[in-house]
């Protein structure tokens, strides 16, 4: 008997332990621990989850994830575009340094993040006085959570925009202005469509890092009932008031979000190597 | 009328990329600026296009300077090397789309516009095509589009960036035949850029010979062909081979006898140092040969009896020979094309010849092309005819004597 094996093939069983190792570190590491939170958020049946979500303080924890995403994303999306427009379109002094800027968020702790606004914004900041002076409040109250929200989820929008860009090079923007098309028309006629898989993928996982984010919201927050909980910091409450199964509940929301944003991730890949490819 | 580029500039950072540019382009014209990679066409090209700045200069389009008009108001028409087709429009809508941007009070109605879209899409044949996605369309197809979509709003002037360098060899001979008849039909001042002199020379009217942000020439495709005005031109239009030589004081020219055998070569400063031909010498196995040589140049060779000392062999720099060529005469540079080249077994007449070895022969033709190694390492391309390599019974391998018998002479 001939055996044809390509020789990027392993033997049987190395295919198969390596498949194992995977599956095993993906199975306790990842699915499990989902599968934990639904567990537990049904632990006590339908009816007692519906009411741990109901309950007023999880209710306004939902309200102002909403409203601080909805602040963040569009910002978000506004800055990316901007940013990566200026970055693949143009020349000037300092991109290199405004990639680099861009990318900190990456690159620094969510908590730091926050301390930086306590620091820049608090009572004992040299802005402090001058808010409290004008009875402007930032810190320990929505306005700080947006402010590290959008500082913490900036580089997404951005960094799923410039490479694309980069690679599509501005020769379609050329001949559309050739053609006789103003600036804002370009944009909406031509850049626009050859970015929009891209821009939705990146506003996608902007959001999903919105809604999630704990560490920078959690040093802003001040952990205000009903005022100042974000979801994630409500779990975690809930969680330290040994109301686990309330605690489950609401964080089973943030897994059915991450779920539903890796379905539509998914869903926009496949078309977007679809269509990103000419 | 037409275009009149005057006096354009421009540097990027330390590099000039255009030096002082004047050029006319009369109306209806089509000319090819044709140029190696680096040579400063397409800033060029960008610059009337307005897609670019020059430092200093203008431009002038029917006589109206360009300086503070706005690329929208120029009417110009480019053409991109890669196309630069809107990938998420129809064909149709592609090339709809100059005419859907102009502002209200001059834009065509809804019918007007299919009805000119589609005139110019036949006029690509690719009516049949005009629902498809750019990415449903061969290279070919796709610049037949770009052509189209730049002609829909009746620009002035037509700009074309290396139009058919991202297509396949049978592709672009098609499509610039096409475009020579579109041109012929239409009559719009066209100015496309190449780095392909065949194409250049096939397609226009008129060649501007650009390198190194300067324009060398500009002429017909025959003066540019014929009357090169140096030798940056000549080598740039076709094949050929280079000699080093010089210009005695009467304006004959000869072939540089140290650039043929510098292998052997007494480092001295004299062109017509007798050649030593020791046992071994190559020379020495071809006695016919040398016979031919001293009678052409009878002080160049002598024999070991009369000069036994053993010369070292020198190489021969550029500059050595610059110098040793300098103290005959005038340096200069000979070229030859391939078919200007006259091959012999035998020498005949008073004539200088180079001896070659033959190292490859392509039959295939009426001409036979051969290429030839000269001592000196060279290769020497020739063109003859078929018949001739029959009657001379030319072989690989062969020791032949090559002469020029037509040059053009740079310094």
């Amino acid at each position: 008997m001939i055996h044809k094996i390509s020789p990027t093939t392993e033997p049987l069983w190395v295919r198969i332990s390596l498949l194992l190792t995977a599956l095993a570190f993906i199975g306790v590491l990842v699915v499990l621990p989902v599968a934990v939170v639904f567990v537990e958020a049904f632990r006590q049946g339908m009816p007692a989850y519906i009411a741990a979500l109901s309950d007023p303080t999880a209710l306004s924890a939902i309200r102002l994830t909403v409203l601080v995403a909805a602040i963040a994303v569009p910002c978000n999306i506004i800055f990316g575009v901007v940013a990566s427009w200026a970055i693949t379109k143009f020349d000037f002094m300092g991109k290199q340094l405004l990639i680099t800027f861009i990318d900190l968020p990456f690159s620094v702790s969510p908590v730091i993040s926050g301390l930086i606004y306590v620091l820049l914004f608090g009572a004992n900041s040299w802005l402090g006085q001058w808010l409290i002076d004008n009875d402007i409040q930032i810190i320990f109250a929505v306005p700080g959570l947006v402010i590290a929200t959008i500082f913490v989820t900036f580089p997404f929008v951005a960094r799923e925009l410039i490479p694309l860009m980069e690679e599509q090079g501005t020769q379609e923007e050329e001949a559309a202005i050739m053609l006789g098309a103003g600036g804002l028309r370009t944009f909406f006629a031509v850049t626009l469509p050859n970015i929009k898989w891209a821009l939705l993928y990146g506003v996608l996982l902007c959001n999903a890092r919105a809604m999630g984010e704990f560490g920078a919201v959690s040093v802003v927050s001040g952990h205000i009932k009903n005022y100042t909980n974000t979801v994630p910091l409500h779990v975690e409450i809930l969680y330290n008031e040994y109301n686990f199964m309330a605690s489950f509940a609401v964080a089973s929301i943030l897994s059915l979000l991450a779920l539903f944003t890796l379905l539509l991730k998914t869903a926009i890949e496949c078309k977007f190597s679809k269509t990103g490819k000419i | 009328m037409g275009i009149e580029v005057k006096n354009i500039q421009k540097n990027f950072a330390d590099f000039v990329a255009l030096g002082n540019i004047n050029l006319t382009v009369p109306d209806g014209e089509l000319v090819a600026l044709l140029g190696p990679s680096g040579s400063g066409k397409t800033t060029l090209l960008r610059i009337i296009a307005g897609l670019e700045f020059a430092d200093s200069g203008s431009v002038f389009i029917d006589g109206v300077e360009t300086g503070e008009m706005h690329v929208k108001e120029r009417r110009v028409g480019f053409v991109f090397q890669h196309y630069a087709l809107f990938k998420h429009m129809t064909v149709f809508e592609n090339v709809a789309f100059g005419l859907r941007v102009r502002p209200r009070e001059s834009r065509p109605t809804p019918f007007q516009i299919r009805r000119r879209v589609m005139e110019l899409l036949s006029l690509v044949h690719l009516d049949k095509f005009h629902d498809r996605y750019p990415s449903q369309l061969s290279g070919g197809q796709r610049q037949r589009v770009a052509l189209a979509r730049s002609l829909a709003v009746e620009p002035k002037l037509l700009l074309l960036d290396e139009p058919f360098g991202a297509l396949d060899a049978k592709v672009r001979k098609e499509l610039r035949r096409w475009l020579r008849r579109l041109h012929d039909d239409i009559h719009i001042t066209s100015i496309f850029v190449t780095h392909d002199q065949e194409e250049a020379m096939e397609v226009s009217d008129r060649v501007v010979v650009m390198n190194h942000g300067k324009i060398e020439q500009v002429g017909t495709p025959e003066e540019v062909y014929h009357q090169p005005s140096n030798g940056f031109v000549y080598d740039f239009l076709g094949n050929y081979n280079e000699f080093a030589g010089w210009r005695d004081e009467k304006g004959e020219v000869h072939l540089a006898e140290d650039d043929v055998w510098k292998e052997n070569m007494t480092p001295s400063s004299s062109v017509t140092t007798p050649i030593n031909i020791r046992t071994g010498h190559w020379l020495s196995r071809y006695p016919e040969l040398v016979g031919a040589i001293r009678k052409v140049m009878p002080n160049l060779l002598t024999t070991p009896d009369s000069n036994p000392a053993p010369i070292p062999e020198v190489m021969t720099t550029g500059q050595q020979l610059h110098d040793r060529l300098a103290a005959r005469g005038t340096p200069v540079r000979i070229f030859a094309r391939p078919h200007e080249m006259f091959v012999a077994k035998t020498p005949e007449g008073e004539h200088e010849y180079i001896p070659a070895e033959v190292i490859h022969i392509n039959p295939a033709g009426s001409l036979a092309k051969i290429e030839m190694q000269r001592k000196n390492g060279a290769v020497l391309q020739v063109e003859i005819p078929k018949t001739i390599v029959d009657q001379l019974a030319i072989c690989k391998g062969d020791n032949l004597l090559v002469r020029p018998k037509n040059v053009r002479v740079f310094e």
